[in-house]
Parts: C-alpha cells; structure tokens; sequence
C-alpha cells in the first residue's frame, strides 16, 4: 500500500512537491498523493506576476500545469479547496468543503500572505476597501490590471521587492505611480541607505515617484492616500504591498511549534515527525523564507525523502540572492549588505555613480565575496553572484569585478604591439615576421600576405596588416 | 599537373590546389580563397618522415616491419578464430569522421557482412552525435547546416553556441564580418573577441542560458506566433519549462547578466535575418543532446529554420563529420541515414548488398561503451582512422582496455599513438593520394582528387578492407577497391534514405557541381536548403522538445574545486596525429597548455609559463601554465590534440549522455597544482 501524503497549497512550493514526486514514483507505487489548495486555478508562478501586471506575460502563460496534469500523474488534487483544520492524533485534515482526508504524512506548503499595514480605512469587513489591492495571487494581478487604467494616478503601499516590482509594471502600463514607504529608504533590509537613494533616483527617471520615511495614515477610497506628514497622495487605486507573513495558522491551531513559519529541521520535519512544511510558510535555519529557490530545493529534498529515492537527503539551506526583476533596473542584493566600508574585519569596496544609476557595494572576507549590492552593472551582478554562491576566491583585481564590462581595455592599435604579438592568428604571422617581410621586399598588405601568409585565413587582420604596412611606409 | 582538392582537416574543407606536392589555396564558396595554416601547411604531412611505408606486427613485444600479405593474413586467421571460439561479435571495429563516404561506407558493410558484427561505433560519436540527435528530434533529420555557408553572409545576427570558428575553421569567418555575433563561450576565446555580445555562462549551463533567452524572447515580445501555428507543435510543453527560467533566474545558475540574455533575443528577433548555431562546447556534455534542443527551441521560437535568410544549424567538426555519420560506420545506422532496427531499411539495403536481410546484425553498442567492453567481450578491435587513445575520453582507462585486447590492428597513415600500441599496423594512402568523396559541413557532397602518388609500400583503406574481406571468405566483387565503383554502390545503398545520394555521379562532381544532399536523381539539381516547404516528420511540422537544464555530471567539490574544460587550438587537428608532425605547427603550437586565471594559477604557486599539474577523478595532466586574465577563475582549459602525459583527455568524464552517447568532453571538475605535488 502506497504512503498517503497530503499536501496542504498548491502553490509554488506545493506544485513543484508533486511534481518532484512523481517524478521519482510515476505510477504512484510509493506515494498516494492528495494535493488541497486554496485557490481556484491550477499552480502558477507567483515570481511571474510581476510580469503578469507589466503586461509581458499574459496569465495563462503562467501556469506551472496544465488544466489535466495531475489527472494523468494520478494526484488527486482539490483545487479551490482550503484545509481547514489538522486532527494530528486521528491523522486527518478538515477540508473547507466539509470533508476530511486521511494522511499518513501531511506537507504544510501553505506559503505566506500579505500583510496589511494599519491604515484608516484600508481594511473592513470584507477585506480590502474597495480600490485597494493587495499583490499576491493571479486574481490580484487581473484586479490590478484590471482597476490601473492607463494615465490613472496609481500609489504603491510599501518600497520593498515587490512593491518596486508592481510599481514598474504600472508605470510601464502608463501609470502614474507613487510609492510609499514608511523607511527612510528603499528596500531597506536588502539595501544600504546610499544604494536606496540611487534606487530612488533611478525609479524617478522612469516616472515613479517615492514617499519614503512617511507611512499612509488614511484611505480616502476614490481620493488616495493621506499620509502621516499629512499631505495627500492622489490614487485611484492602492497596491499593498507591505510585506508578507508565513500562513502558519493551520500550523499552530494544530500545536505545532512556529516562530513566525512552522518551524521544520534539516528533513523538513515539524515538531511532529509525520507533517513536514516546506515554502514560504516554513522556516528552516539556513534560509530566508518568501523566496522560491528554497522552496523548490525543498521540494525535491523532501520528494527524495518521501519516496524513499533517498532517504539520505537533507535540506542545508539556500543562500540568499534578491533579484529585483524590474525593466530598465538591473539590481542584486546579497549576504552581508549593510557593513560599513569602513568596517574594521571585512573588506569593502563601494562605488556610487548616482548620475548614471549606478551603485555597486562588495563585501568581502578571506577573499571571498560575502555580501553586496549591485545596481546598474548587470554583468557584474551576474559575476558577483557566482562568486557568492560558489564560494571562489574573488580575483585579486576587485575594482573590475565590480566595473564589469566598462573594465575592459579597448584593443592596442597594431603600431603599438610588441614584436612578438601575433597579428594573424590564422598563419601565426607575428608583428615581426611582417616588419622582416617588409624589410626584405614585401612593400604592400598583398605583398605582406604572399610572404608571410598573413591576411589569407579569416581576413580579420587585414585592417592591422594595412595599418602596419602605412606605419612601416612611414617610419 | 595541378589538381584542385580541398583540404585534408576539418568540415569546412576549403578548397585548394595541389601541385608539386605543394597547396596552395583556391576560390570556393566555403572558403573564399582562405586557407588557415593547417591547411596550408598539409603537404608536409605527404612526405613526412613519420609516415608509415610498411605493414608493422607486433613480434616478441616490438613491431616490426613485415608484408601485406603476411600481415593481412594474420589479421584473417586471429580474427577467423577468435570469431570462431568466442563469435561474431567479439570483433568490434571503429572509424573516424575523416574517412571518406566510400571508406565509411565500405567499413559499415565490412563489419555487417564480412565480420557479421554489430560492433562498429566511430569517434564521430566524440563530435556530432548530441547535434544530430537533437536535428532528428526537431525537425526529422540532421544535416549540420541546412543551407549553404554562404547564406550567413546576408544574416543580420547570429548566435553561435560553443563555437570557436576563429581558431577552429577561420575562413569561416569571412561570412560572419556583417552580423552582429552573440557568442556563447565560458572562454573569451578569438570568436567571442570577434562578437557583438559575448555570453560566457558556467561550464555545463549552456541549457539554462537557452531557456532564459528563450523566455526573453516570449517576455519581451520576440515570439513569432503565426509560425509556430503554421510549422511547429509542441510549443506549449517547451514553453512550460523555459517559463521557470526568467531571465533572473537563469543568470544566478548560469553567470550570464539578465540583461545581456535578453540583448541576445532582442539582437536575434530583431535581426535582418537571424541564425542560430551550435558546435562542440554546447554539445560535449552528458546533457548533450537536450543542449541543443534548448538552442533549437530559441530558433523555433523566433521563426528561424526553414525558411530562406535564416535558420538553425550545427558546425560539423571533422573533415567528414557529415557524410561519416550518414552511411553505416555507426552502431545503430545503415547507409543513407537509416536506421539499423527498421526492417524496411534492412530489406533494402541488404538487397544492395546481395545477403539476406536476417544476416545482418542489429544496433552495438556506442563508441565509449564499446571502448569499455575492450578485453571482456569484445577481444578484437579494428581502428580505422582514428587516434582514440588521445581522443576518447578517459584515456588511461582506455589504453587499459586496448591493452587487454586479444588483437588491435590500426590501419592509419602516421604512426598514431594508438599505432604504436597495435599487435599490427597498416599503413593507408591519405587525402591527396586518392579519390574519395566527402561531405562538408554543409550537406554538400565533394570529390577530393588523387594528386601524386602514394609513397610505395602504402595501400588505400580500401585495399585492406577488400583484402581482408576476401581472407575471410566474401566473394571479391562484394568489396570494391575503386572509389567511385564503391561510390555507385553507395548512391544504390543510400537511394531513397534521409541522406539520399542517389543522383550524385562522380562526373557531376567533377564538372563542379554544387550537390547537396538529398540528391535523388541525376538530373535533380539537389537541396542547398532543406525545410524550407516542410520538415522532414511525416506531419512536415517541427518540434519543439521540452528539455529542462539539468547541469553538468560532476560538480566541483573540496577536493576538485576547480573546472576543467577541453578543446581545440588553430594550429592543430584532432589527436595531432598528423598536425603534430608538421614543424610550422609544431612551432606554433608546441605543447600542451593550461590556460588559467592568474590568481587561481598564483594560488597554486603557479605563474605564466611553469610547468603544472591538472588532475582530475580520473588522471592527471602535466602542461604548461597560460595565465590569461579574461579566464573565469574557477575555470582550466586544455586543449586535447597533445600525446602522453600532456593528453588532455586522461582527466575527461566519460558519463554519458542518455540519447546520443555522446560522453562529456566539456566538464569536469579538477585541480591545479605544482608538479611535484
Ligand atoms: C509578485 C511576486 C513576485 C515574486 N518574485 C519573486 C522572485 O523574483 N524571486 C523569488 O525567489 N521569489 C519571488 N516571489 C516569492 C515567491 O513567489 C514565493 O516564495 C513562492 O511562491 C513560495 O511558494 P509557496 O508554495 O511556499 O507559497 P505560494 O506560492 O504562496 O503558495 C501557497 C498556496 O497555498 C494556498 N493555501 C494557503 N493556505 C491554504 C490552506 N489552508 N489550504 C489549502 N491551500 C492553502 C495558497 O492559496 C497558495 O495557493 C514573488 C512573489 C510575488 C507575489
Ligand atoms: S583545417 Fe579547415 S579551415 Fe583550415 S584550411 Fe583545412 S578545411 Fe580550411
């Protein structure tokens, strides 16, 4: 008799859980799989919504599966369908629709929701006041498209990833945006202060506008925002963003140890060996939660774990790379970001280019890369990053790590080689070779290439063999 | 009388003339009059001093010098018993992509008839094998590049995937001077010099960089929708992959900027006129083959193939990477492209051939494995055109396993270092020496002409295998030892196959024809450009193949922190077996090297021009120290084509990859250090 899992989400983390598993038991010998989520669609990338609201993927591109695939993977899969309570002594869930399944192992990847800031007028009965939106689900994202006509002034509550990510979409939808953000700079737990402020500038040549340090204190539905300084932001709608919280609550009407996620150890266990968590709603030690690479690496761990293809594996941890994913704004943040470059133990090279929207901090000890902020030098995000997540020793050379492509030389001209350099490299015909070929007769590129075969493979150098030949004319 | 050939090395074969033992270069469409010093330096290796003149058998441990006769003989009788004490299949032979259609060819009919074993694998399974599984996937067959070199020149943009043409084949270059080039290498080799954009991702990540540009192209608009509707399916499934590739994500896995991937769609979709190519470094991996399918979902995504200006092709490497994967030296393929295990195409080509079509065996095994059973169940191997103990990987493993050989005959023109471990040589007449035809990279079939005469002593691989066939016991006419009768056999043998050469005449050839093939009749002008009305699957339509990037085989570790990467430099061909023999390339290139970042080389106590030791699971390499400061520090590069202690190969991971057999030349991890230590 195959293992009765239960998994409570079908989100990113849920989704990828079932799939891991079948991949591993595709007949569905080891693992009876029942999957209960909230929503009503099928799994779909969350990370992706922002792309979504921008409007360069449309929502059914999206989904991570098809409308018949846990038909055909034999998963029985209650889609719009909420867990509503957890008996752990019977082994049973409650379901929203009245019944209850059994399990012989539960899987919490109930992921997080957002958190809603305390504002006058904000919230009531029903949830959001009408023209608020939070920014979470795909029914959020359609709401917003949805409401954000084009040309409509639009406010973002909250200056973190996410909200910096809706504001860029609305702006690039034609929105007038404002964000505002109760911190004196952005994204403050993944950015310093300085590298806030180029953020800021940045954001404001692409029409977005920031209230920072200030929070809303009121909603005036229709009217917008009134803000603590007490003046007013105008919007027709309001995108809360304001951060999330694990959805735990199942977790601790259950009794299960939480501490702002359900706490889980290396094999994604709860304090009650027979339910596991895994995704935003968990929180393991060596990782930052709300983040999909976690979840995912977690879910393989544990479709290895559950279906025994090896029972040996364990969660470690994932280091964390925030990735702002934002047209025109090319931002990583990662490890340490807030040691000061005058830090007494670590080293700390920083570059602020505010002009040109660029700022790029690197933290480093014992020669590898322990932190940094990158914005605006893609390539050198992209190298800083593998660093960082490889654990190589930096080159010895920092300030072109962090310069990126602007570091490279532009080439020599050809007069300025050695001797020794090869000019053709598909004959191996040196500087040299060409100067002794003039010398001995070879008064022309023509005349250079039947002695020295130069110019008479790829033809790159025939401009360098001109270029010598006038030189050498000259000299 | 000086006679117009192309050159003996690599696909692009460009044309040249021979006189007088001389070469010089000769207009031709591929090459434009380009030769790069490989090629004209060629002549040298005809009257090389390490040329072999004489069969040589192995006698109290030495080979020694000997007869035809008595050499052929003794291959017969040792292969007569041991087929007959342990059967058929104990005798495996392996060939070489530089072999010419006839000899490929008569190979594949000399181990199906005469040996009657299904052993027969050849080191295009080094080279092109991932490529033309992925081709077949896609679009129904594989023809390196479906349209002629020349249709580059008018590209506005094109993206080569592990490709180093600068070095590898230069006058190919001269079709790339007006499009922007993106060039996909680890490496900042001379081609990635050349380059618009150069996108270096991490060893063995090639697949997430083509699904993070391929969800650049759908997130930025670049799909081409209407011809996805009207010439592909499958769109939805691949789509489903590359959508959990955003570009961001792609970066962190790959090392190559959000931003530069999704120039590098922009760049292709917005092109005048777009190509998309691929070649070894993308290809040589145990993820070979879904490599390439992630690089031909980019291009069908942008509406490339199959249509005139812009398409999808991979560079073949060796001289005849094409027309020898097309007729029979391959485990699992009968002439012109057909499979083994299809009964029609049994029926007609055993017809052809004159035997009964349950006579011949079926599909063998693939070179590496092959290369494993050495000693166990395979106790002959017969090598024709191949120096696989410098070329396989593993290569310490290898020369275990051809130690353990009951019998190793290597027919070859120098004395290859897998020569000079055979119980019996035989010494071939090369490239200018005799007729033959090949297939270039392009599909295009070439006649390659006789222009002086072979040095005495010498026979053609036709010969031998004539000789040895007759020895044991097949009638004489089934084994032709004139190239165009062996050909005209061919063109009946391939009729009606996907590589079709059944119009091609040696006399067409010879007045200059441009055939490429399919060629079904003689008065057929050919198929310069496939696909361009349908692909070749029975519903015309191509696929698109869901793949999803899986890394590479053998990550660094503490041990083996660092990754080592091999290839090719411009002075030197394959193993080196013959450019090493020429002092200009020699001179050139010497030895083998290392290149390597110059801290990491620091950190080993290594600077520029010492001497180090690279040592991987499976070996250990000594080579030179190259510091090279655009390298990625976690990175080592060898280039393969060196013998003994400098092979690059003694380090190589020979895990497979699980459709083309092709092993992963391309990664693994390693670790530098002093060679003392
Ligand atoms: C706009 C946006 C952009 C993002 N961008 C990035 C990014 O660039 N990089 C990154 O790493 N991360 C990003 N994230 C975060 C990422 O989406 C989450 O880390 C990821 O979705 C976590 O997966 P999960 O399955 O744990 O949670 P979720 O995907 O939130 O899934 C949880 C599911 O469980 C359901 N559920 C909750 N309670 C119950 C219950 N009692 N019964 C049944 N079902 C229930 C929910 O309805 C939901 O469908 C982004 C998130 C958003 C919203
Ligand atoms: S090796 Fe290749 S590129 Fe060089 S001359 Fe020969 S065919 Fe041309």
């Amino acid at each position: 008799m195959p293992r009765r899992v239960v998994v409570a989400g079908y989100g990113m983390a849920g989704a990828r859980l079932a799939e891991e598993i079948r991949r591993r038991d595709p007949a569905g010998e080891r693992v009876a799989l029942t999957v209960v989520g909230a929503e009503r669609h099928a799994a779909y990338n969350r990370v992706l919504l922002s792309a979504v609201l921008g409007g360069s993927l449309r929502p059914e591109s999206v989904l991570l599966q098809d409308e018949g695939w846990a038909d055909e993977h034999r998963v029985d899969l209650r889609a719009g369908t909420a867990v509503t309570g957890v008996d752990r002594s019977a082994r049973t869930v409650t379901l929203s629709d009245g019944s209850t399944v059994d399990y012989d192992v539960l899987v919490l990847a109930t992921g997080s929701r957002p958190w809603l800031p305390p504002v006058e007028g904000l919230v009531t009965e029903e949830g959001l006041a009408p023209g608020a939106v939070a920014f979470r689900t795909l029914d959020d994202c359609t709401r917003i498209v949805d409401a954000a006509r084009p040309g409509a002034p639009v406010a973002v509550l909250g200056g973190g990833l996410l909200g910096l990510e809706a504001a860029r979409g609305l702006a690039h939808r034609g929105n007038l945006v404002t964000v505002v953000h109760p911190v004196g700079h952005l994204m403050e737990r993944q950015l310093d202060p300085a590298a806030g402020r180029v953020l800021a500038a940045k954001l404001a040549t692409l029409g977005i506008e920031t209230r920072l340090g200030v929070t809303a204190a009121r909603y005036l539905p229709g009217d917008g925002l009134k803000l603590a300084d007490g003046t007013y932001v105008a919007a027709d709608l309001v995108v809360v963003s304001a951060g999330v919280r694990p959805a735990s609550d199942l977790a601790e009407a259950a009794g299960l140890a939480t501490d702002g996620g359900v706490l889980v150890n290396d094999a994604l266990c709860t304090s009650d060996p027979r339910v596991h968590a895994i995704g935003d709603c968990a929180r393991h030690p060596g990782t930052v939660s709300g983040l999909v690479q976690p979840a995912w690496e977690q879910a393989a761990v544990l479709a290895d774990l559950l279906t025994g293809a090896n029972p040996a594996a364990r969660y470690r941890g994932t280091p964390v790379v925030t990735r702002l994913k934002a047209r025109d704004v090319d931002l990583a943040a990662l490890g340490e970001v807030h040691t000061e470059v005058d830090s007494a133990d670590a080293e700390v090279l920083c570059l602020q280019d505010a002009t040109r929207g660029r700022y790029a901090k690197l933290v480093l000890r014992e020669d590898r890369v322990t932190g940094a902020i990158v914005l605006g030098v893609p390539d050198a995000a992209a190298a800083i990053t593998q660093l960082f997540d490889r654990g190589t020793p930096a080159p010895a050379d920092r300030l072109a790590l962090l310069l990126g492509h602007a570091a490279t030389a532009p080439p020599a001209s050809p007069v300025d080689l050695p001797a020794s350099a090869t000019v053709c490299r598909c004959n191996t015909v040196t500087k040299r070779q060409l100067v002794s070929a003039w010398r001995a007769g070879a008064r022309s590129p023509a005349d250079l290439a039947t002695a020295t075969r130069a110019t008479t493979g790829c033809g790159g150098c025939r401009d360098a063999v001109r270029t010598i030949a006038d030189w050498l004319a000259t000299t | 009388m000086p006679v117009d050939t192309h050159c003996p090395y690599c696909a692009l074969q460009c044309g040249m003339r021979v006189s007088a033992g001389t070469v010089a270069p000769r207009e031709f469409p591929t090459n434009r009059g380009g030769l790069c010093q490989k090629g004209w330096t060629s002549a040298a290796v005809l009257d090389s001093p390490g040329r072999l003149t004489v069969p040589l058998v192995r006698r109290d441990g030495e080979l020694r010098p000997s007869t035809w006769e008595d050499a052929l003989d003794l291959v017969a009788a040792r292969l007569r018993a041991l087929r007959a004490e342990h059967g058929p299949d104990s005798v495996a032979v392996f060939g070489g992509g530089g072999l010419t259609n006839e000899k490929a060819y008569l190979l594949g009919k000399f181990a199906r008839v005469a040996l009657g074993t299904s052993r027969i694998d050849y080191n295009g399974r080094f080279c092109m094998s991932s490529a033309a599984a992925a081709g077949i996937r896609a679009f129904g067959m594989d023809r390196g590049l479906p349209f002629p070199v020349t249709d580059l020149a008018g590209a506005g943009a094109v993206l080569l995937a592990g490709a180093n043409p600068a070095e590898t084949m230069p006058p190919f270059m001269q079709h790339l001077t007006d499009a922007e080039l993106v060039v996909v290498d680890p490496r900042r080799t001379p081609t990635a010099e050349a380059a618009t954009l150069h996108l270096r991702p991490a060893p063995g990540t090639d697949l997430a960089l083509a699904l993070g540009i391929l969800h650049a192209v759908v997130a930025d608009g670049h799909l081409d929708k209407e011809y996805l509707a009207e010439r592909t399916t499958g769109f939805d499934d691949a789509w489903r992959v590359a959508a959990a590739w955003w570009p961001e994500r792609a970066e962190r896995v790959t090392g190559v900027a959000a931003a530069d991937q999704r120039r590098a769609a922009a760049l292709l979709a917005e092109a005048d006129g777009a190509y998309v190519l691929t070649a070894r470094g993308t290809e040589q991996h145990a993820r070979g083959t879904d490599t390439v399918s992630g690089w031909i979902n980019l291009a069908l995504a942008l509406g490339l193939p199959g249509r005139p200006g812009s398409g999808f092709g991979c560079l073949t490497g060796q001289g005849n990477g094409q027309g020898g994967r097309e007729h029979g030296q391959k485990a699992d393929q009968l002439p012109g492209y057909r499979r083994i295990d299809d009964p029609a195409a049994r029926k007609h080509v055993a017809a052809v051939w004159g035997v009964d079509p349950e006579s011949l065996p079926g599909p063998g095994p693939s070179a590496v494995e092959l290369l494993d059973s050495l000693g166990s169940a395979t106790k002959a191997l017969l090598v024709f055109g191949s120096n696989l103990l410098v070329s396989a990987p593993r290569s310490a493993h290898v020369a275990s396993r051809l130690a353990a050989l009951d019998l190793l005959v290597v027919t070859d023109v120098v004395a290859s270092e897998t020569a000079r471990q055979a119980d019996v040589v035989l010494p071939v007449a090369q490239w200018a020496e005799e007729d033959g035809t090949l297939t270039n990279l392009e599909g295009r079939i070439l006649l390659r002409r006789r222009a002086v005469d072979p040095p005495s002593g010498v026979r053609t691989d036709l010969d031998v295998l004539h000789g040895l066939a007759v020895r044991l016991g097949q009638p004489p006419q089934r084994f032709p030892t004139v190239a165009e009768e062996v050909f005209t056999e061919l063109r009946r043998a391939s009729a009606g196959g996907p590589a079709d050469y059944s119009g091609v005449t040696y006399d067409r050839l010879r007045a200059g024809e441009a055939l490429h093939w399919p060629v079904v009749s003689t008065d057929d002008p050919g198929t310069p450009r496939a696909f361009l009305d349908r692909f070749a699957h029975p519903d015309g339509l191509a696929r698109f193949v869901p793949v999803d990037h899986g890394g590479p085989a053998e990550l660094p570790d503490a041990e083996f922190p660092l990754q080592v990467t091999t290839g090719r430099v411009l002075a030197h061909y394959q193993s080196g077996a013959q450019t090493r023999l020429v002092e200009e390339l020699v001179a050139a290139a010497p030895e083998v090297f290392v290149e390597v970042h110059p801290d990491t080389a620091a950190r080993a106590g290594l600077a520029d021009g010492d001497l180090a030791r690279v040592t991987s699971r499976r070996g250990s390499t000594v080579a030179r120290v190259r510091a090279v400061a655009s390298m990625r520090p976690d990175l080592l590069f060898l280039p393969f084509h060196f013998p003994g202690a400098g092979r690059a190969n003694l380090l190589t991971n020979p895990a497979l990859d699980p459709v083309s057999r092709m092993p992963e030349f391309k990664v693994c991890a390693g670790r530098l250090s002093t060679v003392e230590s």
